[in-house]
């Protein structure tokens, strides 16, 4: 098949044009990789999690209770819309394994021997489930069991209800309640330290105190039941039984940070990709603009011969649908990896039998229609002024660039700046329109630049807020139940503890009007001193002896702020309802916390001293014999360990966040590259016979240079601080969408982000610099002074 | 091969020969020239397209080297690669006037001039440099805002402000009809008589040449002929 000229016209022009072609596609290339990588992993979480939801029948709703009698559970499964009733025995333990210094972790859940359980089912990678009679039998969570190299038959020790039991490994297994194992009070998954086992019913129940009661209930409804109206029946159901509220499978906490993340994916695959696009859109139509202004009298004559408008057109059209399909043929594959290695990061972190990566095309004609579109949609004013322009007029040179004095502004030009600089600003001024996209282009990469560094500086800061500054304890242990003041003076004499303070956490519904949340409610001492609370500046917030503290995001969900009052409904003990005021509002970027003074708390609850967490300052080098005793010690229900708490944080977000990060700064890079070389490209071929009489008049190759690099210099400068205005924006922009009751991403960007992001750009541009600078000093002078413009 | 020099010139080159490598065919653009321009002196270059004149031209103000040959200036080589020596030589010793003008379409005339005198060692007040080609009073236009023969005097100006002692002129009149022309080569003959500046003008235009002291006829790559003429005339009396 032979090519239409123009078509062979075309595939040369684009070979001339390479270097820009190749700019244009890598900038849409990187926006079609976040794209589609972005949409494919989050095809790839939900399908796999819906699939293995409704294998395993995950339940509906959930709730907890002190102890309820079984006979409850028919009344359960009378309320309309229910459909299965599950009723267990779920406990926390403090788990022994053999060679692992640090107490674990454990939650047991109790499973009907042999059958399993209805909803909620184990999918068992090995082994098999509970045996009847064999009380020692359990399954361990799979993470759990690669973290320690467990496999069935190994044994390990747990301290259950006060007595230290040894059991016997009989199964490894995935459960769709922990795809997300997180801890008791921890703030990231870590395998190490958190493990759930699946315990035979009876010997839960034996060794809870249990028989014939529960203390767990989780419910599967019919299709188009009201989860509303299920959740409240139960709550009047189980109130009697010390229930503190059911759930919706939405605020599961596993599937509630599995769904979370997929939203965080989605609006991830919305801000970057349309920067790039946009970036994208600009600069192809700078190109074609170009183009068209040197291609004049090859438009005027193709007309002459009878071409139609729309031929012109959509040949110039074709040429920037060329380098844009170039682009996303790049990013497709660059997403599809990019996707792949991001599913296999989450694979470590979220839990199930195999997360199938196996994209549809769907992200990806969606990343490449957004980018033909957007690389369309930039073409558009620069192929319709080519379709019109008369072929007469066409043939004939364009007049030259009319300038005009700017009044003062020339003034102020002449007395102030020699000639070459004269040329680069008038320049500037004469399209101010084209310089501003220019620098908002170079801003754009600036911006992202700074969106990536600035996790490490948010992560940092909300680990140095959270785990030093406002928590200073080492270890945290929550005690089984409550005890009086006394346990204090019990812990401090564990080895290494240095103090001991204590607190109470009891969970309560705040109302105010139609918003509620649950949440727990911390009593902190009047003395203490190892929690401390701190305002949005950093001062820190005293809890006064009466009323509530709300964390900001708390009180962000309920509406409330300082000296508003809030409806707190117990939900333990006698369960009573009072009105009180927030006392102050303090600052935390991780979780909806709030606290009351602790005897304050107790008077409410209508109780004495008492206390179920313990806060404990120690002595690290004494750190193998406390976690010794503390394994041993039949109060303590969970152990939170601060370094490891920290270790794990950076290990399991380090490592993926500096990759991610790397990524950004290579497409920052390609953005910066990319717009400053175009731009560069299009000056020299507008400019060559300016370059050239400089030239010839007798000034050097850096002085001709300086003209073009002088420009592209100052619209950089311009851009670096219009960058990191929009960075903050970006930042404050993600932040707010990722914002989640969980995690706030704190806006805070150390100088030395804005330093790094500065000279990568700086860097980048000096690259591009030095390969036009070439450009100039080679120039040919004859010819180009020869041909007529 | 006519002799093409009087007694040793400001600008003087021995067998100057420049060949083009275009593809697998080599293009002998001058194929041995000698040439002297001296002090004062008005040298047309007189001869058809293809001729090697603009290759000469070129060569003489050291936007090109030549192949083979030697070229000096006042004694020193100039047949050279050295890119600083030739920007020096560009900057401090030659004018250059194109058929198009070549001006910067940033800056007004006297600020295109000034591009010139700011670098040059011994320069000319731009606004004299505009007055010496009739322009004094359009010193602040842009050249958007110039007739054509008002571009090619501006650039004419520009050429001379910095006192060049050689001014290469390549067509200067092939873009203007014929009144503009006789305009500008007033000019390029007054500068000439003014300041006696070493001046080569290039031409197509037979009439021209009884403008110059002396006429070099190309052909092929060399100087085929050489006329001295008596008496140089006016560009007002010239026809073409």
């Amino acid at each position: 098949m032979r090519l239409h000229p123009l078509d062979r016209k075309l595939v040369r022009d684009l070979w001339r044009l390479r270097g820009q072609a190749l700019a244009i596609a890598l900038i849409l290339g990187s926006g079609v990789a976040v794209l589609c990588s972005s949409l494919a992993v989050v095809e790839a979480l939900t399908e796999t999690a819906n699939a293995f939801y409704e294998r395993q029948r995950f339940a509906h709703v959930f709730a907890t209770a002190t102890r309820a009698p079984v006979q409850l559970v028919a009344r359960i499964r009378e309320l309309p819309g229910v459909q299965t009733v599950e009723a267990r025995v779920v406990k926390y333990a403090t788990l022994d394994v053999p060679g692992f210094e640090e107490p674990v972790n454990g939650s047991l859940v109790s499973v009907p021997e042999e059958r399993g359980p209805d909803l909620n089912r184990l999918h068992l990678r090995r082994g098999a489930l509970p045996r009847r009679g064999r009380p020692a039998d359990a399954v361990v969570s799979e993470a759990f069991a690669e973290a320690h190299g467990l496999e069935p038959g190994d044994t390990l020790g747990a301290l259950i209800n006060g007595r230290r039991r040894t059991l016997e490994i009989s199964g490894i297994a995935l459960s769709p309640e922990h795809v997300y194992a997180i801890g008791p009070g921890a703030i990231m998954p870590d395998a190490r330290l958190y493990g759930v086992l699946w315990l035979g019913e009876e010997a839960l129940r034996a060794a809870f105190d249990l028989d014939g009661a529960f203390n767990d209930v989780s419910l599967a409804l019919a299709r188009g039941a009201d989860p509303d109206a299920v959740i409240h029946a139960l709550d009047r159901l189980l109130a009697r039984y010390g229930g503190i509220g059911a759930i919706p499978r939405a605020d599961q906490i596993s599937n509630w940070f599995l769904t979370n993340e997929i939203r965080q994916l989605r609006s991830m695959a919305g801000i970057l990709p349309t920067i790039f696009l946009v970036v994208a859109a600009f600069l192809g139509n700078m190109v074609l603009a170009r183009l068209i202004a040197t291609e004049r009298a090859e438009i005027g004559l193709v007309k002459a011969f009878g071409y139609s408008n729309a031929d012109v057109a959509w040949h110039y059209a074709k040429l920037v649908l060329a380098m844009a399909g170039l682009g996303v043929l790049l990013g497709w594959a660059a997403g599809w990896w990019l996707g792949r290695w991001t599913t296999v990061m989450y694979a470590e972190l979220f839990r199930f039998p195999t997360l199938y990566y196996a994209p549809g095309p769907g992200p990806f004609a969606a990343a490449a229609v957004a980018s033909l579109g957007a690389a369309l949609a930039g073409a558009v004013g620069s192929a319709r002024r080519a379709a019109r322009l008369p072929p007469a007029e066409a043939m004939r040179p364009p007049s030259p660039a009319a300038y005009r004095r700017a009044g003062w502004l020339s003034t102020a030009l002449q007395r102030v700046f020699e000639q070459l600089t004269r040329i680069v600003l008038r320049q500037l001024l004469r399209w101010p329109l084209r310089a501003l996209l220019t620098s908002l282009g170079v801003a754009a990469s600036v911006a992202v630049l700074i969106m990536a560094f600035q996790w490490v500086d948010a992560l940092d800061y909300m680990v140095d807020s959270f785990f030093f500054d406002q928590q200073r304890q080492d270890v945290t242990v929550a005690l089984t139940d409550q005890h009086g003041s006394g346990v204090r003076h019990d812990f401090s004499r564990l080895p290494g503890v240095l103090a001991v303070e204590a607190h109470r956490a009891v969970p309560v519904r705040f109302r105010n009007g139609p918003r509620s949340r649950r949440e727990s409610i911390i009593g902190l001492p009047a003395d203490g001193a190892l929690e401390v609370l701190k305002d949005a500046r950093g001062a820190p917030v005293a809890v006064p002896p009466a009323g509530v503290v709300l964390s900001r995001a708390l009180a962000k969900r309920l509406g409330v702020q300082r000296g508003d009052r809030v409806i707190v409904e117990v939900l333990d003990g006698a369960r009573p309802v009072v009105t009180m005021p927030v006392s102050a509002v303090f600052q935390t970027w991780i979780g909806t916390p709030a606290y009351m003074d602790l005897d304050a708390l107790n008077r409410v609850l209508g109780d004495g001293p008492v206390v179920d967490i313990l806060l404990l300052r120690v002595d690290a080098a004494r750190l193998p014999e406390l976690y010794r005793a503390l394994k041993a010690t039949p109060a303590v229900a969970a152990v939170g360990l601060r370094r490891a708490a920290v270790d794990n944080f950076d290990d399991t977000i380090g490592e993926s966040m500096y990759l991610f990060i790397s990524l950004y700064a290579v497409f920052a890079c390609t953005i910066a590259g990319g717009v400053i070389y175009n731009s560069m490209r299009i000056a020299l071929s507008e400019r060559g016979r300016e370059l050239a009489t400089l030239r010839v008049l007798g000034f050097s190759g850096a002085e001709a240079s300086y003209v073009l690099l002088g420009e592209a210099a100052l619209l950089v400068l311009v851009a670096l601080p219009l960058g990191c205005v929009l960075g903050l924006v970006m930042i404050r922009m993600m932040a707010a969408s990722f914002e989640t009751e969980l995690f706030r991403i704190p806006p805070v960007v150390e100088p030395s982000t804005y330093g790094i992001a500065l000279l990568i750009t700086l860097f980048t541009a000096a690259a591009c610099g030095v390969l036009m600078q070439r450009r100039v000093v080679r120039l040919d002078l004859i010819r180009v002074l020869k041909t007529r413009e | 091969m006519p002799a093409a020099q009087t007694a040793a010139g400001t600008l003087s080159g021995r067998g100057l020969v420049k060949t083009y490598h275009v593809g697998e065919v080599d293009i002998h653009a001058l194929r041995g020239v000698d040439v002297d321009v001296c002090d004062g002196e008005l040298v047309v270059l007189l001869g058809p397209s293809g001729s090697g004149k603009s290759t000469l031209l070129n060569i003489l103000g050291g936007l090109d080297t030549p192949t083979a040959g030697t070229l000096e200036f006042r004694g020193t080589q100039m047949d050279t690669s050295d890119e600083a020596l030739l920007t020096r030589y560009r900057r401090d010793h030659v004018g250059f006037v194109f058929q198009f003008y070549n001006l910067v379409a940033s800056l007004t005339a006297e600020e295109n001039v000034a591009l010139v005198t700011e670098i040059a060692p011994a320069p000319m007040a731009p606004a004299d440099a505009l007055a010496l080609v009739g322009l004094g009073a359009r010193r602040d236009a842009f050249p958007a805002q110039l007739s054509g023969g008002e571009q090619q005097r501006v650039a004419i100006a520009r050429a001379v402000a910095k006192q060049p002692d050689v001014l290469l002129c390549d067509e200067p009149t092939g873009a203007l009809d014929s009144s503009t022309g006789v305009l500008v080569l007033d000019a390029i003959a007054q500068v000439n008589r003014d300041l006696g500046t070493a001046t080569v003008v290039i031409t197509h235009n037979q009439g021209i040449a009884d403008m110059a002291d002396r006429v070099l006829f190309f052909g092929d790559g060399r100087i085929v002929d050489e006329r001295r003429n008596a008496t140089r005339r006016a560009p007002s009396e010239l026809t073409w």
